[in-house]
Parts: structure tokens; sequence; C-alpha cells
């Protein structure tokens, strides 16, 4: 059965037959297959892809996160509306680490023919996708982080102003998270080069 | 996972909500109004707060009455306007607010009908928060079973009619019965709604709150039926049973307590009662009821400790009501010159 699957799945006769092959255990061998026969490239856009895309999620969520508590809050109490925009601002931060780190990992791409037939594309392929993966992940959980922090904060300082820096060093540190996956990211890609060197 | 999506729908009218909770009275303007001499001073300090647009139009000297009316239309006017741009599920979570309000009205036009009362006067006398479609037309209903027929069922408290009261209940006798059927009905169907229906933080914070409310039902229901022909089983019918109120136990005891000590007796076993009950037995100018306020807007000020829930809305109201019962007294103790009692308000925020 096995034996008759890998061989249909090898030809490619049908695609119900293929998908299943890969759930048997006799297929674990050619899972490296699998992986290397998937361009480089398309490892790489994907990597720049996800940074500034799951970036811009976080950003934009932790935006009306802090933004619906801001404008009710500053209802009643006006003179919070332009303080409190310094949380707004950090939100927006995350989605620039975002696509800093795009802008990076993209100047390591560039077409060149053949390029990507060689150990350092395939290298740089993974290397670009997980400094994709790094930042946009980790930017994501940061600006969710930034954002129902910054809902605090503009609920607090409505109340009382005293509390308004105390909850902005809470803010800080939930940002800098953001940046421990810019730092990773901008590493992982250093040493990556799909044809865009020289 | 209400922190992440709370806000889609509700983080505007949440933050807007704990705005007007700022401007709750705090114990220093209770103090500036305690030393008031007439009720024209108690106008000039609460012109300078929230108030004063809904107190500057009424004639001198201000009447205690309508100072009521004034504060009331102030909290429908908070109502009306959280109301109107809430989404599902807060605004059926805010229609479950009105209910009581509901209720009282119903019953209270009930007992018009009853006595054939002209109905249209009664409207007059009814909270603006309990409202409801066909209130106009009452004035052409004149018999208990037509207005069951024809406004009840239009009302969102219909199902709880339908299920504790038959029309032959309709007597004068039982409007009491009446009322407490229905209240345990909304309060078993709002615990419903908050803990299954709305769940997560909402559920957490509401569930002390009514449980409470549910408790102190059950105690005031036990003492008001001592030395009444209400039977022990019908009185055991109208306690509402909510998650977080009184243990099961307690709950048995005083359905079948006598008199006073055994009341007393069994709230022993449950420490917040016990509390209540030896506090009020310690100051004798202070009632029962004094003490189950003070700790409700105990349980409320709590709620504000948590963020991302419809709490604070039923905390707000809860809270505002209060604070009308804390200024009318105090409107009245000044208006009657009876200074000695002026500390019995309920300070809500120090």
């Amino acid at each position: 059965m096995a034996i008759a699957a890998a061989s249909s799945a090898s030809s490619g006769v049908s695609a119900g037959t293929c998908l299943w092959f890969w759930f048997l255990p006799t297929c674990l061998g050619y899972y490296a297959d699998l992986f290397h026969s998937i361009n480089p490239y398309l490892f790489a856009y994907v990597g720049v892809a996800m940074a500034i895309g799951l970036s811009v999620l976080g950003a934009a969520w932790g935006i009306f996160i802090t933004g619906a508590s801001l404008v009710g809050a500053s209802v009643r109490a006006p003179r919070i509306a332009s303080k409190n925009l310094v949380s707004v601002i950090f939100c927006e931060a995350v989605a620039i680490y975002g696509i800093i780190v795009a802008i990076v990992m993209a100047t390591r791409i560039g077409y060149q023919p053949g390029a990507d037939k060689s150990a350092l594309a395939a290298y740089s392929g993974y290397a670009l996708f997980g400094a994709g993966l790094v930042v946009g992940w980790s930017n994501l959980v940061c600006g969710l982080s930034v954002g129902v922090a910054g809902s605090s904060c503009a609920l607090a300082d409505a109340q009382n102003a005293t509390l308004f820096v105390k909850i902005l060093v809470v803010e800080i540190f939930a940002s800098a998270l953001g940046l421990f996956g810019v730092i990773a990211g901008i590493l992982m890609s250093a040493k990556a080069d799909l044809g865009a060197a020289r | 996972m209400e922190m992440l999506t709370f806000n889609a729908s509700d983080g505007y009218l949440e933050a807007m909500m704990r705005g007007l909770r700022a401007s709750i009275l705090t114990a220093s303007e209770y103090n500036n109004i305690m030393q008031c001499e007439t009720t024209e001073d108690i106008r000039m300090t609460l012109n300078g707060t929230d108030y004063a647009p809904y107190l500057q139009n009424e004639p001198v000297p201000l009447q205690t009455a309508a100072l009521v009316t004034r504060l009331t239309e102030r909290i429908v006017s908070d109502f009306a306007g959280i109301r109107s741009s809430a989404y599902e599920p807060l605004a059926t979570f805010l229609d479950y607010l009105t209910y009581p309000y509901m209720i009282d009205n119903l019953v209270l036009l009930i007992t018009g009908a009853l006595r054939n009362r002209e109905l249209s006067d009664l409207i007059d006398k009814c909270h603006p928060l309990g409202m409801f479609e066909g209130m106009g037309t009452l004035s052409i209903v004149a018999t208990p079973e037509e207005l069951y027929r024809d406004v009840i069922v239009d009302t969102p408290l219909a199902s709880y009619f339908v299920d504790c009261v038959s029309i032959q209940d309709l007597s004068e006798l039982n409007i009491e019965i009446i009322r407490n059927l229905l209240y345990k009905a909304y309060l078993e169907d709002f615990a419903d709604l908050c803990a299954r229906r709305i769940g997560g933080i909402t559920a957490q914070v509401m569930a002390p709150v009514l449980g409470f409310e549910a408790g102190r039902r059950i105690v005031n229901i036990t003492l008001n039926s001592l030395g009444t022909d209400l039977t022990k089983e019908q009185r055991a019918a109208l306690f509402p049973h909510v998650p977080n109120s009184l243990d099961a136990e307690i709950v048995h005891l005083l359905a079948r307590a006598d008199d006073e000590p055994a009341v007393a007796v069994a709230l022993d076993r449950s420490p917040v009662f016990r509390a209540l009950f030896q506090r009020a037995a310690d100051h004798p100018e202070r009632s029962l009821e004094d003490e189950f306020f003070e700790h409700e807007v105990k349980l409320l000020r709590e709620a504000f400790d948590q963020q991302f829930h419809y709490g604070v809305f039923y905390a707000y109201f809860r809270l505002r009501e209060q604070e009308v019962r804390n200024l009318v007294w105090l409107a009245e103790c000044i208006a009657q010159r009876q200074r000695a009692h002026l500390g019995k308000v309920v300070n809500i925020f120090g």
C-alpha cells in the first residue's frame, strides 16, 4: 500500500493519493525532497511577507485596542488625548520595526541566473524565512501587548494624571519585546545572499 | 481573549463609562453638602459637578421631589447615550439593567388596575428607565386580565410572567409575591446571561455582585415573611437561585426559619452576612438595609478594578442610583433640620 502510494506520488498520478502519501511513515525520507524542491526565492519572499504582514497586523490591532479606549476616555477628560497619542505611536513603532526588517531582508534578494541552485541559496532561503517568522510573530504579540497596556494607560490617565508616566514605563518594556525580534531577525538574515550581492 | 477583542465594539463605551465614573461624588463633596444650611445651598454645591445643567432651571427653593426627578433624569440621559451606541451583546446586557425598573413599574400598574385607578396618572409615577412599549396605550386598559393580555405579553418581561404567574394570580393579595417571583426569574436569567451567554471576565466580575444581590433578597424575603401567613414552601419558592450566592445549606435553614434568632443562626455560617448582621446589631442607628447598601457599594467599586468587561456598566448605574439615594437623604435631612442623621450616607469613592 505504502509502496504503491509512494510510486503513485512520485509519478504524480492522482492528487488524493499524493496528499495521503505525505502522512505515511514511509514518506519521512522524502520530506527533505519536499523542501528541496521548493524554490529558495519562495521561502525568502514568504519570510519578507510575514515580517511586514504580521508586524502590521500586530500594530493595527494594538492601535484599535488603544484607540477605542483613548477616544472614549477623552470624552470626559480631553486633556489626555494628545498625551496618550504616545501609546498609539508605540504601536505604530511595531509596524516600523516590521518594515525596517522587511527592507533589510529584501536587499538580500535579487535576481541572477542560477542563483537559486547553490547551497548558499538554500541557506539564504531558510534564513530569510526564519527571520520573517521571528520578526513577524514577535512584533504581532508585541503590538497586542503595547495595545492592551496603552488602553489601560489611557483609562488610568483619565482618572489620575500622575499615573501616566508610570504606565508609560510598562508600555516601553512591552515595546522592547518587538525590538528583540528585530535584532534576532537582522542577525539571522545578515549572512543570507540570494543573488543580491555584487 | 477579551483583551484582544473586547475593544473592537465596546472599548469606546467602556472608556466613556469610566470617564463618567470619575464624576461620581466623592467624600469631600459629600462633606461640603453636609455643611449646607438649606436646599438652595445644596444646589450651589452641586453646581460644581455634572449635575449643574440638570438643576439650573429648577425654581427656588429647590424641592426634594424635584431633586429626585432631576437626578434620575441625569441617570436616564447617561443610560440613553450609552444604550444608543451599544452593540450586541452589550445592548442585551444594558437592556437587562432596565428590567428591574420595568418589574417595579408593571407591579405599580397592576396594583393600580386592581384598585381601578386611572392608569395614565400612574405612568407619571413610573421610573423612566423602566418604560416599555405599549405604556402609552395603557389608559384604555381597564382590567388586570386585559393588562396582562394586551401589554405584558409585548414586554421583555413576558417570559418571566409565563414561568411564574398565571392570570388568576393577579389579585391584590399576591402582588408582592408576584413582584418577588418576577425578580427571582429576572435575577436567575441575568446571572445566566452573564455566566453563560457573555462569559469571560464579565462572568467573573458579575458573579459576586449578583450572588450578593440574590443573598440579600433571600434574607429580606425571609425577614419580611416572618410572622405573616406565607407558608414555608411559598417562601422557599421565592428565593432566587444564583451561583455564588448563599450556600444551599444556609438557604435551606432560612427557608425553615421561624423567627429572627433562627435567621441569625443560619446566617452565622456565611462570613459576609454574619459580619453585616453583627455590624447592624452593634450600631443601633444603622439598619441592616444600610449595611447591605454599603457592602453592595464595596462590591460594585471592585468591578472597576478590571478592564474589558461589562460589569462597569452595571456598577456605574447602580452606584449612581446609590448616589441619588444619598443626595435625597441629605436633602431631606437638611430640609427638615435633622442634622444628626446626616452621617447615614454611603460614601461611594473615598
